[in-house]
């Protein structure tokens, strides 16, 4: 394999979107659930950029910067609502955090 | 000689080695830039505490070497010697990479700046950007140091000195913009974001961009010198680090030689966004009025220069050693100060001969040598002026409470920023 | 320098400016970047996990870099790695609890979220197994000289003609600056 080529950083990307996932659906902690969600944003991004490359156009890379400026907005809402949620009952478990249940 | 190495000797590159892919000289200009820096910090050391001693009138370190001059040499070697201690409930790991993070984000910004037309690591298309990027990656060693010691006083000081270096990297960022804008003013319309080209842009224009559509370009460069005094946690900024507020701050626990390195990392950090003053706003390393005098007599009178500051620096040497007491315990000091003062003259004199040998424009070996000399002496003298300027501030100014120094940042220092922005973009599109 | 490369690589390769020991390069910061996440992930201190999701970060923006996308890999860096980053350490300093490090790590049903992950993991190599004959097998190198200048066109151009993002890029401020109010009032104490 001495060139890389497209496929290679498509593998990469999947390889750190499904790290993501399992980060999402495993943790306990709310502030690293975030950022395996943060995690899944880049893994989009690096398959954006790639095929960028491979058309040869850079339709994908405005739209990697589109998303990176959405994470940014994104993750200071979630770390807002973290925060006064952390104010109201003292916990940071996903099990806890459960006042809308029945 | 290996290929390799003749290649960038040759008096008719015009690239830096990075660009050019040559990695021999790009990694023999990493090394020379991280020696040079560790030099030049050890000089600050120095030139700090006899400069703010002169300010205080006192008189400073005398006793190491003559004038204090070994000073550096004796603190350096106290620190390396004293005991590491680190806090019992500290995270091992964490306390540990700490100063390295810092050290790095200082480091790396050295890779873009340039000290010629073709003497940089590495002339990248986004070099303002890749600065402006790595000095955000600072704030990270900060706020981690100040967790990783486990302790209130740290904690404190880390958040705060963190909350006001991301506040001003803002208005930095602006004032920054402002001045690539400026480059943009020439007749094909397109700017560039590599530091080479903005100097080579100002050498275009004619005019150096702190001058530029005055008083915008004096503005914009009183902004950027605020904040970049911000930026590194200096007086009257420094809040976060004093030893009479918040006991040292975010290196409160740290002793020893991971202090020493925080210190370097600070005083990196302080060269660093000073030569990017320079670059972006005076003219970086071209001398004063390089297209106004352009005859080869006022090349030459300007030449002279490097080798005539030496020259007085020796002959200021040589006074002051002459005027020392004249008891014999005296005497091993007034030798030294004289070796030093015959040394300082020794390299005045080999400048003023390269000056005079390559005073033509031509390609031989001797010019190549005093266009470079010529080229970092004018550069390093425009930084060596800030870094009294940052001496200067720390002994004459108070130094501003939390809230008055964020209030500054976000409802004093953006605000005029964006304006000045706005009102370059306006100016510049009516002019041109 | 075969004649099977494509002319653009060619071009590059005679300036002087080509790519040097790129896969080399490649498998170090992909190596990296999926090492460092599966550090985020199982972690049981926060902080060490944010410190891991940096590294991940910076190994993505050097594959960025290696892409010819030097902005991309630059705004990368400034905004995730100096910004978002910052505002993660500050918040684990701030809801830190000492409880929390010493209680379970994982969910109580955390073998059903390994087995959805596991699914999809599938469904990707599946994906890229079956569409590998459709992939060009040299990329296009992109000029990386006038990349920025480009992307700006793209982004301020007038719309319709060169700009076709102009309106995307108003909505994207717009949009932060409702996420910077929504920060502010969520977070006062007393709005």
């Amino acid at each position: 394999m001495a060139e890389i080529t497209t496929l290679h950083y498509l593998v990469v990307a999947a390889a750190l979107f499904v790290l993501g996932v399992i980060g999402v659906l495993t943790r306990r902690n709310v502030v690293i659930v975030l950022m395996s969600i943060e995690l899944i944003l880049n893994a989009v991004n690096l398959n954006l950029v790639a095929f960028s490359r491979m058309w040869g156009n850079l339709h994908g890379q405005v739209f990697a910067i589109f998303i990176t400026v959405d994470a940014a907005a994104e993750a200071a809402v979630g770390l807002g609502i973290l925060i006064s949620f952390f104010r109201n009952k003292e916990t940071i478990n996903v099990d806890e955090i459960d006042l809308l249940k029945w | 000689m290996p290929n390799f190495i003749m290649s960038y000797l040759d008096p008719k590159v015009t690239v830096t080695p990075g660009s050019a892919g040559n990695q021999f000289w790009a990694l023999m200009y990493v090394l020379i830039i991280f020696a040079g820096v560790s030099v030049a910090v050890i000089c600050m050391n120095w030139i700090e505490r006899k400069a703010l001693a002169h300010f205080q009138v006192r008189l400073g370190p005398m006793r190491v070497g003559p004038h204090g001059l070994l000073q550096p040499i004796a603190d350096a070697v106290k620190l390396m010697i004293k005991e590491d201690i680190i806090p019992a409930e500290a995270d091992q790991f964490v306390f540990w990479i700490a100063p390295m993070i810092g050290l790095l984000a200082a480091f790396t910004v050295y890779t873009v700046i340039p000290f010629g037309p073709s003497q940089a690591v590495s002339d990248m298309n986004i070099g303002i950007l890749f600065m402006l990027g790595v000095s955000s990656l600072g704030v990270l060693g900060i706020v981690v140091s100040g967790w990783a010691s486990n302790s209130h006083y740290p904690l404190i000081g880390a958040l705060r000195s963190s909350a006001q270096m991301v506040s001003y990297e803002v208005a930095m960022g602006l004032a920054v913009v402002s001045a690539i804008l400026m480059t943009s003013l020439n007749a094909s319309g397109t700017g560039t974001l590599s530091m080479i080209g903005i100097v080579q842009a100002q050498q275009q224009q004619g005019v150096w961009f702190i001058f530029k559509f005055f008083p915008l370009g004096f503005i914009a460069f009183v902004i950027f010198a605020i904040a970049m005094v911000a930026e590194t946690n200096r007086a009257p900024f420094d809040l976060a680090e004093a030893e009479s507020e918040l006991t040292a701050g975010y290196h409160t626990e740290y002793s020893g030689l991971r202090w020493s390195l925080f210190m370097l990392a600070e005083y990196a950090a302080m060269i660093a966004v000073s030569s990017i003053a320079v670059t972006l706003w005076l003219g970086g390393w071209m001398r004063p009025f390089p297209n106004l005098l352009h005859a080869p007599a006022w090349d030459f009178i300007f030449s002279l220069f490097p080798g005539l500051t030496f020259g007085g620096l020796a002959a200021i040497t040589f006074i002051e050693a002459a005027r020392m007491p004249t008891q014999s315990f005296f005497k091993i000091q007034r030798i030294g100060l004289a070796v030093f003062a015959a040394l300082l003259g020794f390299i005045a004199l080999l400048l003023l001969v390269i000056a005079v040998a390559g005073r033509s424009a031509d390609t031989s070996v001797a010019a190549r040598f005093r266009e470079g000399i010529d080229y970092v002496y004018w550069f390093v003298l425009k930084v060596a002026g800030f870094m009294y300027l940052f001496i200067w501030y720390r002994a004459t100014w108070p130094r501003y409470r939390f809230d008055q120094l964020m209030k500054i940042g976000w409802k004093v220092m953006l605000p005029i920023s964006l304006g000045v922005l706005v009102v370059t973009a306006i100016v510049g599109v009516i002019f041109s | 320098m075969n004649p099977g490369m494509s002319a653009g690589l060619n071009s590059a390769i005679n300036a002087g400016m080509a790519p040097v020991g790129t896969p080399w390069f490649f498998y170090v910061l992909a190596g990296l970047a999926v090492a460092s996440g599966v550090a985020v992930i199982t972690r049981r201190n926060a902080v060490h996990s944010a410190l891991a999701l940096i590294v991940t970060l910076l190994a993505v923006a050097g594959l960025y870099l290696m892409l010819y996308a030097p902005f991309v890999a630059g705004v990368q860096i400034i905004v995730y790695a100096g910004g978002i980053m910052v505002l993660f350490l500050f918040v684990i300093m701030l809801v830190n609890i000492d409880r929390s490090s010493k209680e379970r790590q994982f969910n109580r049903i955390w073998p059903v979220g390994l087995a959805a992950a596991c699914a999809l993991l599938a469904l990707f190599v599946s994906a890229i197994a079956k569409g590998k004959a459709l992939f060009p097998d040299r990329m296009i190198t992109l000029p990386e000289s006038s990349n920025t200048q480009q992307i700006a066109t793209m982004l301020y151009g007038e719309a319709g003609k060169m700009g076709q993002y102009t309106f995307a890029f108003e909505i994207a401020s717009l949009l932060l600056l409702v996420a910077i109010l929504g920060a502010v009032i969520m977070t006062k104490k007393k709005i």
